[in-house]
């Protein structure tokens, strides 16, 4: 067998790939969570119970309604995104004129509120949701054997990430969104409409969120806890990113996520709380985060 | 005729502080306006509260007929009034070019980006650059450029000399002489008093929260007593 520092090559590239799964959803969450404190400067505490919310919505499609993961991968997003849209609508936009906490809070207890509704309907035992037929099996890689589905995850969040990123960096309306991030009412002078701006937001960022919670059905399992755990390394993932850097949370969501899985290899120990140590130390020396502005 | 923005009886407060106390202003379809005053009078507060920026607000504002106090401030733009801030506002994230195009075009007489870049051939030149790494008066150039491509009727500009080499502060001259003979009209705040005598047709001269005098440039020999007096200088 093939060693390497000791460790046989097959663990290795085994926990890098878990690592880069792993980090596939911290990207694709942390993602979502940057967008938008970075316009709304409101820190999604819902965005845990969006993931779930995104992962439910496929399984009820698919109990009640016979649709399948294809269309979910679409369709749950939408719902998901619309929903969210509302709230901001109807509440979390009467909160912008107050502290920041409020929003925090609201998000907090919207989330408490969700999860708890789901854990009445559903109970908190997963349910299982079975791998699309075209994704099912696996593959020999020679050193290693890749579930097609898990490279799936790997590949098609990657492209959501960068087609989020091209759209905020290189589309009109994405310059609209950076404007606004930067100076919002100056934005609104120029006539565009910034409330409805934020309202597109909030729907965008929680459609991340259950786009990520879709992809994760067949791994994880649906139930309504999913996002609680989950949900606080992605905020440490983007404090390391920095608050508000599109691309760093991207980034950080896959280095932060192959971090964990090359620690469970080399010190398994430690694999809980690695990211929580590195966010300690990034904020140390860089308080702004890695790829922050104001550092 | 009726002015195309009149201005009576404006109260704005910041909080607690009540710094428009009853402001009145008329400006005609292509004058340029200037208002005089020393520091902290509420210069830039008429010129916020007219955009709707500031909206603890009570009086009259109406520009061309329209009524402008229930308008939300995204919806200002697209009745025709422009507004170039005194930190200029230009966006770090956004290239030259971004931050050309933001401002949506509200109206077809606005300036091509063609005659834009003909007037401003340094923004041509830089305009792959990041917003903020252009020169204070290459700035205040973009601020300034990018509302005239929305083709807006009334231009507000917040002290657009401030803090710029006297070279670039002529030139922002040519360029609102220019803006003047295409018909804009130009509402200014300025400290540069030189310059604002050299650009403007009337001025309104401000002190306390109110305007206390207005005169055309041609009385500005005579009036020079009572600018001493307001202005400190």
């Amino acid at each position: 067998m093939t060693m390497i520092f000791g460790i046989p090559i097959q663990a290795l590239l085994g926990q890098l790939l878990i690592g880069l799964i792993n980090g596939s959803f911290y990207a694709l969450l942390s993602l979502g969570l940057a967008v938008i404190f970075g316009l709304l400067r409101v820190i999604n505490f819902a965005h845990g119970a969006q993931y779930m919310l995104g992962a439910f919505v496929a399984l009820l499609l698919l109990q009640y309604f016979g649709i399948n993961y294809w269309l979910a991968l679409f369709v749950a997003p939408a719902i998901v995104g619309i929903v969210g849209a509302v709230v901001e609508r109807t509440m979390l936009s009467r909160l912008y004129k107050l502290d920041a906490l409020y929003g925090l809070l609201f998000t907090f207890g919207l989330a408490l509120t969700i999860e708890g509704t789901f854990r009445y309907l559903y109970g908190s035992a997963g349910q299982p949701y079975s791998v699309p037929s075209l994704l099912a099996g696996g593959t020999n890689l020679g050193f290693m054997f890749l579930p097609i589905y898990r490279g799936w995850v790997v590949v098609i969040s990657l492209i959501v990430c960068i087609g989020t990123w091209l759209l905020i960096e290189k589309t009109k309306l994405g310059s609209y969104l950076r404007a606004a991030t930067e100076n919002a009412v100056l934005v609104q002078a120029f006539g565009v409409n910034v409330p409805l701006l934020l309202t597109l937001t909030y729907g965008l960022g929680a459609a991340l969120a259950a786009f990520a919670g879709v992809l994760a059905a067949p791994i994880y399992q649906v139930s309504p806890l999913m996002g609680t755990n989950l949900i606080i390394v992605v905020f440490a993932v983007v404090v390391v990113g920095g608050m508000g850097s599109i691309m760093g949370a991207i980034v950080t969501g896959y280095m932060l996520g192959i971090a964990e899985g090359l620690t469970k290899v080399f010190y398994p120990e430690a694999s809980n709380i690695v990211i929580f140590v590195i966010m300690a130390i990034v904020l140390l020396i860089r308080p702004a985060g890695l790829f922050g502005r104001d550092a | 005729m009726t002015p195309l923005l009149q201005v009576s009886g404006l109260n704005a407060w910041y909080g607690e502080s009540h710094v428009l106390q009853g402001v009145d202003m008329t400006i005609e379809e292509g004058e340029m306006i200037t208002i005089l005053g020393r520091n902290g009078v509420g210069k830039t507060t008429t010129l916020r509260t007219i955009m709707g920026i500031l909206r603890e607000r009570k009086g009259q504002i109406t520009f061309d007929g329209k009524d402008m106090m229930n308008v939300p401030l995204h919806r200002t733009a697209h009745v025709g009034i422009g507004f170039v801030p005194e930190e200029r506002g230009i966006f770090a994230t956004l290239t030259v070019e971004e931050n050309l195009m933001l401002p949506p075009v509200v109206a077809g007489n606005g300036m091509s980006l063609d005659e834009i870049y003909d007037l401003f051939p340094n923004l041509l030149e830089r305009r792959s650059s990041p917003g903020t790494k252009l020169s204070g008066g290459e700035q205040q150039m973009l601020a300034i450029a990018r509302i005239l491509r929305t083709g807006v009727r009334l231009l507000i500009l917040d002290e657009p000399t401030e803090g710029l080499a006297p070279v670039i502060v002529q030139r922002i001259g040519q360029v609102l002489k220019t803006l003047k003979e295409r018909g804009m009209t130009v509402l200014l705040v300025e400290q540069n008093f030189r310059f604002a005598s050299r650009v403007a047709d009337r001025f309104y001269l401000m002190d306390h929260g109110q305007m206390v005098a207005d005169f055309p440039v041609a009385q500005l020999p005579e009036r020079m007593d009572t600018l001493h007096k307001v202005l400190g200088v």
